[in-house]
């Protein structure tokens, strides 16, 4: 007897179970069916988009975010006392905190925003190409080049300046070089951005697009001689401007030995990867 | 025969290249001094009509000779002496300024009064430093960088 309420109470256990999970079913399937008797009540129901599903993979994303340092960190080949340079990225770390450098490259376009004391709104706001990133440490730089009113127009700003307001990047891509220089020989075209560009988006996760264009240039003569080897410019239509007895004689000047001298060899990659663990680590800080 | 090929070969190219000058005519980037060839960039008509031989600079007046945004200089303009104020030159100036792709002047009378009435090139934000010597050059401005 005991047994059998023992197993009679077993079986209302299990029966309430059963409507216990037949009622979160219901609710769970009966979402989209509250919604139109919510909105039922005199008018008419409004029908409410259901959200998109964002699926966040945080393992797969954190991996596969792109590891980018900026290149003022590493410091040059030299016999400098490393303690420097270990000062300076402090003080470089303790700015970053405060201005948002992003990630940008040499072909990026950039708005900057600095601080003007002459100015009536005491603000400068400038866009253009980014056609040079240059120096190391806190003394870094980078030129920005635009066309305005037809006239050519570069700016070297200093990254840590405390003049720096405010930089954003409204394209995102790289150039064939890692100087773009001969822009102010090339056709105007190349160089022109407008003031009131949108930003382009790129997902934190894609690989940064190199941009192929290749540029047409001014008739000679040029800045420089941008056919010589020591140039190695990729990012010219020397076709259009040269003939091929031209290029044949620029490499009179080629230095194909320079490429062998283990002398010259700086290899980066491990001084970068642990520069890099160590500014992630104190800017999560 | 084969010379006379190559000959044929080349002579469209040599005539190619001989419709610019292949010789340089800008100064090498430098700050402005004498014979210094510049760009008038105002409305004035003295600055704005054609010319034969292009605005030189016969005199600095500063006391190194070198002239920099803010120093006026003394122009060889069409067979007239003019004064002249620079506004932009391609030698980079300090970090956070601009440089520019050509040599720019704005004409001024003796008194430091614009000859034009519009400005056509941008101008450097920190030629407003001094203000009260060419506020009218500089309320004349269309646009700053």
């Amino acid at each position: 007897m005991a047994v059998s309420s023992r197993r009679a109470g077993g079986v209302v256990g299990s029966v309430r179970l059963l409507r216990s999970l037949q009622h979160q079913d219901g609710r769970l399937f009966s979402t989209s069916v509250a919604r139109h008797t919510a909105g039922s009540e005199g008018q008419p129901p409004k029908f409410v988009p259901p959200s998109k599903p964002v699926i966040i993979d945080k393992a797969k994303s954190q991996a596969s975010l792109r590891q980018f340092l900026s290149p003022e960190f590493i410091p040059p080949r030299q016999r400098t006392n490393p303690v420097k340079f270990a000062m300076e990225r402090k003080d470089m770390i303790q700015r970053r905190k405060i201005l948002n450098i992003p990630e940008f490259y040499v072909g990026s376009v950039l708005e900057v925003t600095m601080l003007d004391p002459h100015a009536a709104s005491k603000t400068n706001r400038f866009v253009g190409i980014c056609i040079q990133r240059s120096g190391k440490g806190l003394g870094a730089t980078f030129t920005l080049r635009n066309i305005v009113d037809g006239q050519g127009v570069e700016i070297c700003y200093e990254l840590y300046s405390p003049r720096m307001k405010h930089i954003e990047v409204l394209k995102l891509e790289k150039r064939l070089d890692d100087n773009l220089f001969y822009l102010r020989d090339a056709l105007p075209e190349y160089s022109t951005f407008d003031f009131d560009m949108k930003p382009v988006h790129l997902s934190p996760t894609q690989d940064v697009p190199v941009n192929q264009i290749k540029v047409r240039m001014k008739p000679r003569p040029w800045s420089k001689r941008w056919e010589r080897p020591k140039f190695n410019v990729q990012g010219i239509r020397f076709d259009q401007c040269l003939t091929p007895e031209q290029m044949e004689h620029a490499q009179k000047w080629a230095e194909p030995w320079r490429q062998y001298d283990m002398l010259k060899e700086y290899d980066t990659s491990s001084v970068e990867e642990k520069i890099l663990q160590e500014v992630q680590a104190e800017l999560n800080k | 025969m084969a010379f006379s090929q190559m000959m044929l070969c080349k002579v469209p190219a040599a005539a190619a290249a001989a419709h610019y000058r292949s010789f340089s005519v800008s100064a090498a980037v430098a700050a402005i001094q004498k014979l210094t060839r510049v760009r008038v960039v105002d409305n004035s008509p003295l600055g704005n009509t054609p010319y034969h031989r292009p605005p030189k600079v016969i005199h600095v007046y500063t006391k190194n000779g070198v002239g920099k945004v803010g120093d006026m200089v003394l122009l060889a303009i069409k067979g007239q002496k003019k004064k002249a104020l620079i506004v932009g030159h391609k030698m980079p100036g300090e970090r956070m300024t601009p440089r520019f792709d050509s040599n720019n002047v704005v004409l001024i009378e003796e008194n430091g009064n614009p000859t034009g009435t519009r400005i056509k090139a941008p101008i450097p934000t920190h030629l407003r430093r001094m203000e009260g010597d060419y506020s009218k050059l500089l309320a004349i401005a269309q646009r700053f960088v």
